[in-house]
């Protein structure tokens, strides 16, 4: 194993298809129109020398160390910035560059400090490089005159030199080594598209400055890391290279964070991560990162991790560490005894969108062939559950239709409950590069997200009312509809004409209307004919929605609207349109695919189907049960009624993330046997009997399917700490329950589901090495996967049309409660926030705050800053308001990842009709000023402290 | 959840979503959707709930339950 060096082309490609031929060095190339004179030279294997280009940014022509001579042409033009055309003749050596290219080097090194030997970025420096590659040799300019590298020069304070910015947490910015290539500059704007960076001053001046030369921490910048991997010299270097060195090896793998799935190069030193890189060749992220992926792994050997497995009888007793064997046989013995007292469907689990294709695959196995029913869950049921149900409706597959690439061909984006800038940042990244080429969007959430307001971007806002999305989303429809606007030949050729004619006087109907429907959506109905308008006829439409449409009690209907309005608008089936949910976590889309919603098996196919039972029966050698079974928040309902009594939860924290915290206490407490298996000990954990300690994503093999389809690698980079991958964890479980499960590595369980799941019958760990990843579905009609669905034709054959009426929730505002919560993301948190809170994301966001208009907040007498309670029919909590306009008067928002705060002691049981997905997005609720944490919060404390205590070790005799 | 109160409510709330489509829709479209995703000892709690008169259901609902409780 060795480091992975990708070559870098000093300008991006190109995607013209025709073609060029040009010589160089004597060599002929042929490229495509618009290359670079330097990117052709590096495919004709020639290296130019350069410092300022990277084929991750447009060609500047700053350096000038690329020069090149054209015969026919005068002067030495820069390589980067010079196209190529049919017929030239270039030299990338002769005497003359030679020189020109040192006298460049000599100015640069003339001002930088010659401490390599000692420098972070030794071994991995372009500067070095170059010098190396010029024959550089001497200096004739010396290093005392006017420098950016001494704090003092000639006993004088030398006001051009400026200390280092350490002020960001993972990288410093040391100015002593800058070279003003500007690379950090052009990554910040056209990679990221924050535009945090700029260049200030001229000429000898020149620095690079973030903002208006604020820190790091305190400018715009959102660390994405963009900058630091495009600096050519150590001027931004990540801390952990400054304090381990350079890397020796390194292993692509898969981020375990959000649903975009980037793929990174973990580079290594032994077993110790040195850095994570985001790799060019992923073609989720395309070598693009975000705080969280690039940065935040440290929870991955976080001091609170629990290595041991543990036990008690009563969740009031501290813990107890124990043998792997006596974990596994307590549990056994509690599950089974609980079985023989309840009956056999008094047990189920949780499998965890988290985890890995493989691990999910067996605890859903591990529960219909070892438990014997069918109360298996995933976290998936709490956001896009109602995504399944309402696309497998329409369209016939419940799968988001696009690849990421697509937004590359998109005109029109229609953003619905979803803040990609935040929840999805590199797909956010590249949705912004799009926008900035001249694509529109259109954005619908009661909030001003930091899509609407972002720099170069200008999107049509509709700040609708929290609960109306299937108003404002049939109403988008009705001007569709009456203005004539459907693309008629796609609805004939593909629909079913009738159910679309039954939808189109359905939705045409006067009550429908913008106008109409303005009253209750707040949604000006002129924006909302124009954004109708644009997303109809603006060339290719594309809606990506979140869980602001799925997690209302409408969920399932919103995600029905939004697929009508993509097939009245024929925007389906091709590159650049497409409806697409933005799955939160890494492997919702893979974990739902594995079979782990109660009534489907994996491929899902309806556990009732004979047939589909009769091949898993065969091959697991077990009888199945063709009832479907309990999903989470009946789970819980049958718990507190006491016939649900154990459960097996991998990988996530049901206490902290489902609705209705005191209902889940409930719930939890009833039970008899709760098994948590996770990093840390999570909320869940403080009434659990058993903890089985997870391993982290650098700790094993496996796949995660991302929000695109995707199913990438992750590959094991460590031992795992806690001595177990997680699917050996399930296996052993299993096997202590009796169900024998022999795999001797996470490839054999992907053959399994390759060989009982049509949708993945080609997909081997084989193939995904030899391609990188493929996309679901992939088989015999598909074998390098699908980009693209429903190309032709819908899954399910006539895309089909159904009503979307639409109910207020009963979840209303009224005297005690009159405003409106909403929640949301953060950039630099993940959810609960267990892994990204044991980490440095906190110097970002270290409390949930909530966010009120100044009208609401003025009304309350609360000031920015202050302790607020938030109460609503479910319970209450505190913690400090922020004021902004970004939310509507009447709406208040917060995030939830902090368990301190416990968002949802507030949120309700009202959940999605279809689905029984969680209503978090809309909870009716006071604010008042507050003096500090409620009861409720203290005896939370008070009883989390009680039940995370580890009993000492006994010593040894 | 079998405080036949909450499955009550869960399952007007299907009833809800077909109502737009007409009766001869909703009521298979009910059946069909209960049938599918709830458990064994959801669907005998709103049995015997229907066999004690069915209070608070709606009558699409009502009909498709009775329609589902026949084997």
């Amino acid at each position: 194993m060795s480091l992975i060096e990708e070559i870098d082309y000093g300008t991006p490609r190109s995607k013209s298809e025709t073609m060029v031929t040009l010589t160089i060095d004597g060599k002929e190339v042929t490229v495509p129109e618009g290359t670079s004179i330097m990117r052709a030279a590096m495919d004709a294997g020639h290296q130019i020398p350069k410092l300022c280009a990277t084929d991750m940014v447009d060609a500047f022509g700053s350096c000038r160390l690329c020069v090149v001579e054209i015969e026919g042409r005068t002067g030495t033009p820069a390589s980067c910035t010079t196209p190529v055309m049919n017929g030239l003749v270039v030299h990338t050596q002769s005497e003359r560059l030679k020189k020109l290219r040192k006298g460049v080097m000599e100015l640069y090194i003339s001002d930088h400090p010659l401490d390599c030997l000692t420098c972070g970025a030794n071994g991995d420096c372009e500067l070095q490089d170059m010098a190396g590659a010029v024959g550089l040799r001497d200096v004739r300019y010396g290093y005392e005159g006017e420098n950016h590298v001494f704090a003092k020069s000639h006993g004088e304070i030398n006001a051009a030199w400026m200390p280092k910015d350490e002020s960001n947490p993972y990288f410093t910015y040391d100015p002593s080594k800058c070279i003003v290539c500007s690379r950090c500059v052009r990554a910040c704007e056209e990679v990221q598209g924050t535009f945090a960076l700029t260049i200030s001053g001229r000429g000898f001046d020149s620095r690079v400055s973030p903002g208006m030369s604020e820190s790091f921490l305190g400018s715009e910048c959102v660390s994405c890391g963009a900058c630091v991997q495009a600096c050519p010299t150590a001027t931004l270097t990540e801390k952990s290279v400054i304090e381990i060195g350079q890397p020796e090896h390194s292993v692509v793998t898969t981020c375990a964070y959000c649903g975009v799935g980037c793929t990174f190069k973990a580079e290594m030193r032994g077993e110790e991560v040195v850095r994570m890189v985001p790799y060019k060749d992923g073609k989720a992220n395309r070598g693009h990162s975000c705080v969280k992926g690039r940065f935040a792994w440290g929870y991955t050997n976080h001091k609170e991790r629990i290595l041991n497995p543990m036990i008690r009888e009563r969740i009031e007793d501290p813990w107890r560490e124990v043998s792997w064997d006596e974990a596994f046989s307590f549990a056994a013995a509690k599950m089974r005894g609980i079985q023989k007292k309840y009956g056999r469907d008094a047990i189920g689990g949780i499998t965890s969108s988290r985890c890995t294709n493989e691990e999910t695959y067996l605890v859903q196995k591990l529960i219909r062939a070892g438990f014997g029913n069918n109360n298996v869950d995933t976290c998936a049921r709490v956001c896009h559950s109602p995504t399944g149900y309402g696309l497998s409706q329409t369209f016939g597959t419940s799968a988001g239709t696009q690849d990421f690439d697509s937004v590359e061909n998109t005109d029109v984006a229609m953003i619905i409950g979803a803040n990609p800038a935040s929840a999805h940042p590199v797909f956010a990244s590249r949705l912004k590069k799009r926008l900035r080429q001249g694509a529109k969007l259109i954005v619908l959430d009661p909030r001003r997200t930091e899509m609407v307001d972002s720099p170069h971007v200008k999107a049509l806002h509709l700040p609708l009312m929290p609960g109306t999305n299937v108003a404002v989303v049939t109403a988008l429809a009705h001007v569709i509809v009456t203005e004539g606007l459907v693309n008629e030949t796609f609805v004939r050729e593909r629909c079913d004409w009738s159910e679309f004619e039954e939808w189109a006087a359905f939705v045409a109907q006067p009550k429908h209307s913008p106008e109409a429907t303005a009253i209750l959506t707040g949604v000006d109905p002129n924006d909302l004919r124009e954004a109708a308008r644009i997303y109809a006829t603006g060339g290719n439409g594309a809606i990506y929605y979140g869980l602001g449409v799925t997690e209302h009690s409408q969920g399932s209907t919103t995600v029905i609207a939004i697929a009508n309005l993509a097939m009245a608008t024929g925007n389906i089936g091709r590159p650049g349109v497409g409806v697409n949910p933005l799955r939160g976590q890494n492997n919702v889309q893979g974990s739902c695919d594995m079979g782990s919603f109660p009534h489907e098996l994996p491929g899902y196919r309806h556990i009732s189907g004979d047939a589909v039972r009769d091949q898993f029966e065969a091959l697991w050698n077990v009888k199945l049960n063709p009832e479907p079974g309990l999903r989470i928040p009946n789970m819980f309902d049958a718990a507190i009624e006491g016939t649900f009594m154990g459960i097996y939860v991998q990988g996530e924290d049901i206490l902290q993330s489902d609705p209705n915290t005191k209902h889940v206490v409930a719930a939890l407490s009833a039970m008899e046997c709760v098994i948590v298996h996770d990093l840390f000990l999570n909320e869940t954990a403080n009434y659990a009997h058993v903890f089985l300690p997870g391993s982290s994503f650098l700790e094993k093999d496996g796949t995660f399917t991302n929000a695109e389809r995707r199913i990438q690698r992750v590959r094991k980079v460590m031992s795992p700490k806690n001595g177990m991958a997680d699917w050996e964890v399930t296996i052993a479980l299993a096997k202590a329950m009796g169900l024998e499960m022999n795999y001797s590595h996470p490839s054999e369980i992907m053959d399994e589901i390759a060989a009982l799941t049509p949708t993945f019958a080609g997909v081997s760990y084989a193939k995904l090495d030899e391609l990188g990843s493929v996309q679901w579905p992939c088989n015999e009609k598909a074998p390098e996967g699908t980009p693209v669905m429903h190309i032709g034709g819908f899954v399910r054959g006539k895309g089909k049309f159904i009503v979307t009426e639409y109910v207020a929730t009963d979840e209303r505002t009224g005297p005690r409660f009159p405003l409106l919560l909403t929640t949301g993301r953060i950039l630099s948190q993940y959810n609960v926030g267990a892994q990204t809170r044991r980490t440095e994301n906190v110097v970002w966001h270290a409390e949930d705050r909530l966010e009120i208009h100044p009208h609401d907040a003025e009304l309350r007498g609360v000031r920015g800053g202050d302790w607020v309670r938030l109460q609503s029919r479910a319970g209450e909590t505190t913690l400090r308001a922020e004021i902004t306009d970004r939310v509507s008067p009447g709406v208040v928002y917060t995030t939830f990842h902090h368990p301190d705060t416990q968002a949802n002691v507030i949120t309700t049981d009202y959940s999605d009709w279809a689905t029984n997905c969680p209503e978090y997005k809309v909870t009716a609720v006071q604010i008042s000023p507050s003096n500090g944490p409620s009861d409720w919060q203290k005896s939370y404390d008070e009883q989390a402290r009680h039940s995370r205590r580890i009993a000492p070790a006994e010593a040894a005799e | 959840m079998s405080s036949p109160d909450r499955l009550v409510y869960m399952a007007n709330q299907i009833g809800t979503f077909f109502r737009s489509q007409g009766h001869d829709k909703a009521v298979p479209g009910i059946a069909d959707h209960i049938k599918k995703f709830w458990d064994p000892r959801m669907k005998r709690a709103i049995f015997a709930h229907l066999d004690a008169g069915g209070a608070g259901l709606e009558p699409n609902v009502l009909e498709a339950l009775t329609s589902l409780k026949q084997p």
